[in-house]
């Protein structure tokens, strides 16, 4: 065991503990420039669709409703002009044993640790994913550490995150709880090296193919309920994992034409390791604080190359503010029967709008809820941002400004999608892989992979290094 | 004196970084504070508030660190009825019923 456990030391050791932790040298796949095999990687290190099912099925995973949201889809066609307003489905991914569709995720690398023989397997998250790991080792036999990023310098803990502690340590897991700060992932590797548990990353090729039958049963429900192939598929966006994923699901079903969107809650302006602006946000997931520097940086994550990149296959990246989920999570509940959420209708939020630009005939599918609870309700959120001094109050959630006010909207017709730059985010990519990669000179092949990571062309990407060379 | 005996269950606190000893990329805020951590389990001996305790926690690791709580409470909850929420279905359902109703 290695003694300098200083925040330098550790971090320069990143390569071989995650190596020792996840059981993948990623230098298999690696060109030595910005290119890297990605489809060989996630063929020969993730499990084939019919393998992840047969996983997922063991531990109850899989197999969620599809629900038709009746109700919200007449409000939203009687809000719309005449003839718009597509069918809205949900995709009910509470079902899942520990309630989100995390499940899906850590089903296929709790299931390798086993089979390698890990005694046991930690996950740093402060989202749902903790919960889906502590609940698929408890199944199969294995240990848990899950590490959380949950109080300010004060002390205080954001509701949502304490409730996410709390199920974790309901299905057996140690949790670890830190004050703010990107060092949540030097905890992790000081643990992962301690204890030589398996690391349940989020960006793995197992994590990430473990999402693909969520994209491939909504395909199947889709086409059995109504004969017809989704329109859109829309996906709340933060690392980039449930885009990938859910999109090669689709793929894999057959549906080329089908949209992906991706969501998330707009909290531009706060810094996401601020220790001031972390209680003042009321979504610790799925917002653009972490929707952006994934997508436009994938590769800055805890494995080498990460399997979770969404800018190759989104068609589109849209924002809603905070105040529409909470209304939509009220209208969800109110029209729909279902309590679910907040966090996971982001996506149901931005459905709702770009419902009213589809045709009845279309079908765009919501492809996750999560479960809800004391702490993750709009009503505990939104206590919490009232004592942290923010305004809540109901209007035009236009004048929404993250940090210092949440606006309900007043009326379902106040419900907007903001379309984000996806051509500004390509070139941010391309350039961030110049920069991370430039003691080398770019090959074709750099090009080739640039173009398909971008889901863009060989011009495009040519171009798009023309305008950057100085 | 409040105090833990062998066996409670008990949360601890200790500090990982100091803000000399974190990374040097954070924003002032962040940077100008340590990085803390609580950890919960069974205390493996007594010991008195403040004091440095050894526990054990559910997957059977020890860690050490400074006694804050004995039998430490979930205090999250519900929240208190949000006026801004409170109308939201009835509303919803108003415009759902259409003029039929009104």
């Amino acid at each position: 065991m290695n003694s300098d456990m200083s925040y330098d030391a550790v971090m320069n050791r990143k390569n071989e503990i995650m190596k020792n932790a996840v059981g993948i040298d990623y230098n298999d796949f690696e060109s030595g420039s910005i290119a890297f095999e990605y489809e060989k990687m996630m063929k020969e290190v993730g499990y084939t669709l019919n393998e992840i099912r047969e996983i997922q099925s063991y531990t109850s995973v899989g197999n969620t409703p599809l629900i038709e949201l009746r109700n919200l889809t007449k409000i939203a066609r009687m809000i719309s002009a005449p003839g718009k307003g597509a069918r809205i489905f949900i995709k009910d991914e509470a079902a899942n044993p520990s309630g989100s569709f995390k499940d899906r995720r850590a089903s296929v690398s709790a299931y390798r640790a086993k089979a390698l023989g890990y005694e046991g397997i930690i996950a740093a998250t402060s989202g749902n994913y903790g919960a889906a790991v502590a609940s698929q080792a408890a199944i199969n036999g294995l240990k848990c550490i899950v590490v959380q990023e949950v109080f300010d310098s004060k002390g205080k803990g954001q509701p949502e995150i304490l409730e996410k502690g709390r199920k974790c340590e309901a299905l057996g897991a140690e949790v670890v709880q830190l004050t703010v700060g990107p060092e949540l992932f030097y905890t992790s590797l000081c643990l992962l090296e301690k204890t030589g548990y398996f690391n349940a990353s989020l960006y793995t090729p197992f994590a990430i193919s473990g999402i693909e039958t969520l994209g491939y049963e909504l395909a199947e429900q889709v086409k059995t309920r109504t004969g017809k192939e989704p329109t859109a598929v829309i996906i709340t966006h933060a690392g980039g994992g449930n885009v990938t994923g859910t999109a090669r699901g689709l793929l894999k079903a057959g549906c080329k034409n089908t949209k992906v969107i991706g969501a998330s809650v707009n909290l531009e302006g706060l810094h996401m390791a601020s220790d001031r602006d972390f209680n003042r946000k009321s979504f610790t997931t799925g917002h653009t604080g972490f929707g952006v520097p994934f997508a436009t940086w994938p590769d800055r994550t805890d494995v080498p190359r990460n399997a979770a990149r969404p800018l190759r296959y989104l068609d589109r990246y849209v924002t809603v503010s905070q105040g529409e989920v909470f209304y939509i999570t009220e209208a969800l509940a109110q029209l729909e029967g279902m309590e679910r959420g907040p966090a996971g209708n982001t996506s149901l939020a931005a459905a709702f709008a770009i419902a009213q630009e589809m045709n009845e005939d279309e079908i765009i599918v919501v492809q996750e809820t999560e479960y809800t609870g004391a702490g993750k309700l709009p009503s505990a959120q939104l206590t919490f941002a009232k004592l942290m001094g923010i305004e809540v109050r109901r209007g035009d959630p236009a004048d929404d400004k993250p940090g210092e006010r949440i606006v309900i909207p007043e009326h379902p017709s106040q419900i907007r999608v903001k379309d984000m730059d996806l051509d500004k985010m390509k070139r941010s990519y391309v350039k961030n892989c110049v920069t991370a990669y430039s003691k080398s000179k770019i090959r074709p092949e750099d090009i080739t992979f640039l173009a398909e990571d971008t889901k863009s062309d060989v011009n495009y990407i040519k171009n798009t290094l023309d305008e950057l060379a100085p | 004196m409040i105090s833990a005996k062998k066996g409670d269950w008990v949360q601890i606190h200790r500090i990982e970084l100091k803000p000399s000893e974190r990374s040097s990329n954070l924003p002032q805020d962040t940077q100008s504070v340590p990085l803390e951590v609580w950890q919960k389990g069974f205390a493996t001996h007594d010991a008195i508030m403040g004091d440095e305790i050894e526990i054990e926690t559910v997957i059977g690791r020890k860690a050490k660190g400074e006694l804050v709580k004995v039998n430490p409470e979930y205090e999250h909850n519900f929240g208190k009825p949000v006026a801004e929420l409170l109308t939201i279905g009835a509303e919803l359902r108003k415009i759902l019923g259409g003029e039929e109703n009104e």
